[in-house]
């Protein structure tokens, strides 16, 4: 689970680890407020038969808060704060595959923002398509590569899954107009 | 004995072709999930989990538990040849095995990996054959009193015996019970944390978790590194195979310690990753050549891979008799046998007594099939370690939305992988640990109840977990593994600095 850090890593710090660690524990703050807020609401002390609902939500709220709290300022503290949590071309390379992959799983189902529908392509498609793009625009491979490996996986799990275990999986137009839906 | 009949009841469950074929499978599918970055044994279960809901259980679970012997054969060969652990717990591995790879003695450092993971599996195994039904005839007893304080403990280790800051095991695991109360509250029936969400109705499936925390995060950590890969070539001849193992016995004192302290780093739930290193540490302590340790030397990879795979192994114990899962593998195995319809807990050994026992037959098998795969295939998995990133790493994403989709056939699980992926490499980066995330998120609705439960009977008293003095042991032992960062803290303190160096 160790990223290996075997290329050079220079190139200009991004944002230090002083400051990702105030990001982190402020988020974790955040969701064990809500915890707070949520079991206040239905209530969160002691009735006749043991606990409320709220009680054990309340209490874990209230310690990641604390814990989170103590994180913050052990983080700021420590004396790797002002190391480099991600440089400049390591952050550019997290988003080259992160923003490929939030369209890809945006493409599978579609979208539906109120007035703006769009229909997905299902997971074979929008697969095929998604392992071709990123060999071919981010790993730089060919594209006759690109679009073997593209249409080889698709297959290989539509087999898989469809015919030999029976576990349905999401599907679009392509698979419609050939009567697979 | 009786153990001894159950277990050759069980050799007849599991030895059909069927499921020597399952398991054949199940090693292979393992060890290339071990050696793929991104994919690793608590993600690889829990993407194949949909495949086996058409199989019967117990070769379902065959199956499952083969993929996670695989996975901890497959770390091994990631380490040594390449230098890059393709699991946490084989981060120790890499110390000696890789230079003993780069000193061109790859296919002896590969046969001690093996060899040593097969002993710390098999001591693993003879432990459960024998206490297993031992515990589960304990734990029939148990009321939710004594389930809170065995829930207490477990989650108590993580503070008392994990590395790094307690504060942070702390918030990971409290951010852990809090994703795991969204949803229906099963004991008064109130909606908790929904805030109108329909999608939230049922919460947060931990196996979602896993595969983003554990697959997604690793991804684009891999990916921060860059896409390059590098590494040596290596065959295992039979004559090295043979010569190894003459000399692994002379390090059996070695071995011995590192499968006690696996075991008992498996039974609670420390896990395979501190059990390597403390075996690695200790190893190197005692050896006469602990100079060497780091250059190559053969025993520093007989101590963490006997030590990981014995963790990795006896993390089912707990899982079946108690249904308290050690490690987040175990979880995700727990997750199938309750889909499978199957309760894990002390009442499994006399319901389900074929499945049980089965399933322990299979992990003598599984063990002896996946060293001899793992011995003879070692070319072809390092074979696909050389296929580069750039087409492993979108069909492992592929592979992950998939996984993550099956488990409710729904989308939004698979949007919620890609948030679990951002937060496991925030988590990875900043020093949070995982497991006790994701084992907090399967285990706090069944905490919270035994909880409740135990009030309900005392009508409210917290004494109730001083009333016996098995459950006093059992709270006041989790007490003290939850303060104990403090109390050594406070130690130090007193005896000012102790010389023996920290492992």
């Amino acid at each position: 689970m160790m990223s290996g850090h075997t290329e050079e890593d220079d190139g200009p710090s991004l944002v230090t680890n002083g400051t990702m660690e105030i990001v982190l524990a402020a988020v974790l703050m955040l969701i064990g407020a809500i915890a707070i807020y949520d079991s206040v609401n239905i209530g969160f002390g002691w009735r006749d038969d043991g606990p409320a609902p709220g009680f054990f939500p309340f209490w874990v709220g209230l310690t990641l808060v604390g814990s989170s709290l103590i994180n913050l300022f052990q983080g700021i503290r420590k004396s790797s704060a002002r190391e480099t949590f991600v440089t400049k071309p390591q952050f550019g390379r997290v988003l080259a595959v992160l923003i490929p992959s939030i369209l890809y799983v945006a493409a599978i189902g579609g979208l539906n923002l109120g007035p703006i529908q769009i229909p997905g392509l299902g997971i074979y498609l929008a697969s095929a398509i998604f392992i071709a793009l990123f060999m071919i625009f981010i790993g730089k491979e060919s594209v006759i590569k690109a679009i073997l490996v593209g249409c080889f996986v698709p297959l290989v799990t539509f087999f898989m899954f469809e015919k030999w275990f029976l576990v349905p999986l999401p599907k679009g137009p392509i698979e419609a107009a050939l009567g697979l839906a | 004995m009786e153990e001894i009949s159950a277990l050759i009841g069980g050799f007849k469950v599991a030895l059909s072709w069927y499921n020597l074929a399952l398991m054949f499978i199940g090693i292979l599918l393992g060890v290339i999930i071990g050696v793929l970055p991104g994919l690793g044994g608590a993600n690889g279960v829990a993407i194949l989990l949909p495949l086996t809901f058409s199989m019967p259980p117990t070769s379902a679970i065959i199956m499952l538990s083969c993929i996670y012997w695989g996975a901890l054969f497959g770390g091994a060969i990631t380490s040594i040849l390449f230098n890059i652990p393709g699991e946490p717990w084989s981060v120790a591995t890499t110390f000696d095995g890789h230079p003993m790879a780069q000193n061109g003695r790859a296919d002896e450092a590969l046969t001690a990996a093996f060899t040593s993971s097969f002993v710390g599996a098999f001591f693993a195994v003879l432990l459960i054959t024998f206490l297993a039904p031992v515990v589960a005839k304990f734990a029939l007893k148990f009321g939710p009193a004594e389930f809170f304080a065995v829930f207490f403990l477990t989650f108590a280790s993580f503070v008392g015996m994990g590395k790094g800051s307690p504060f942070k095991v702390l918030a990971a695991m409290t951010l852990g019970f809090v994703l795991g109360a969204v949803g229906l509250d099963k004991v008064t029936g109130s909606l908790r944390m929904t805030f109108g969400h329909t999608e939230l109705l049922s919460g947060f499936d931990f196996l979602v978790a896993v595969i983003g925390l554990f697959g997604i995060g690793e991804i684009l950590s891999s990916m921060e590194g860059g896409l390059k890969f590098g590494g040596a070539k290596a065959t295992i001849r039979l004559d090295a195979v043979f010569t190894t193992w003459k000399k692994l016995l002379k390090y059996w004192a070695t071995s011995l310690r590192s499968c006690l302290i696996g075991c008992w780093m498996g039974i609670t739930p420390g896990g395979a990753t501190p059990a390597s290193f403390m075996s690695y540490g200790l190893a190197k302590k005692f050896s006469p050549n602990g100079d060497n340790f780091g250059k190559g030397e053969i025993e520093g990879v007989i101590a963490p891979e006997t030590a990981a795979h014995a963790a990795g192994t006896a993390a089912l114990l707990p899982m079946l008799t108690l249904g308290i899962p050690g490690s987040p593998t175990a979880a995700v195995l727990l997750g199938g046998l309750m889909i499978w319809g199957l309760q894990p807990g002390p009442m499994l050994f006399v319901e389900q007594k074929d499945f049980v026992w089965g399933l322990i037959a299979s992990m003598y098998l599984g063990n002896v099939v996946g060293l001899i795969v793992v011995l003879t295939c070692v070319p072809l998995f390092a074979a696909i370690l050389r296929v580069p990133f750039s087409i492993i790493g979108p069909v492992i994403l592929v592979v992950c939305a998939i996984g993550a989709y099956t488990i409710h056939n729904s989308m939004f699980d698979v949007w919620l992988m890609l948030v679990f992926g951002l937060f496991g490499y925030l988590f990875q980066k900043l020093g949070y640990p995982l497991p006790p995330l994701v084992l907090a998120i399967v285990l706090g609705d069944k905490a919270e109840e035994a909880f409740r439960q135990a009030m309900l009977g005392s009508q409210g008293s917290m004494t109730i977990f001083w009333s016996n003095p098995l459950v006093a042991t059992i709270m006041t032992l989790g007490m003290i593994l939850l303060f104990w960062p403090i109390i050594s803290a406070l130690k130090e303190r007193v005896f000012s600095a102790p010389p023996t160096a920290k492992t």
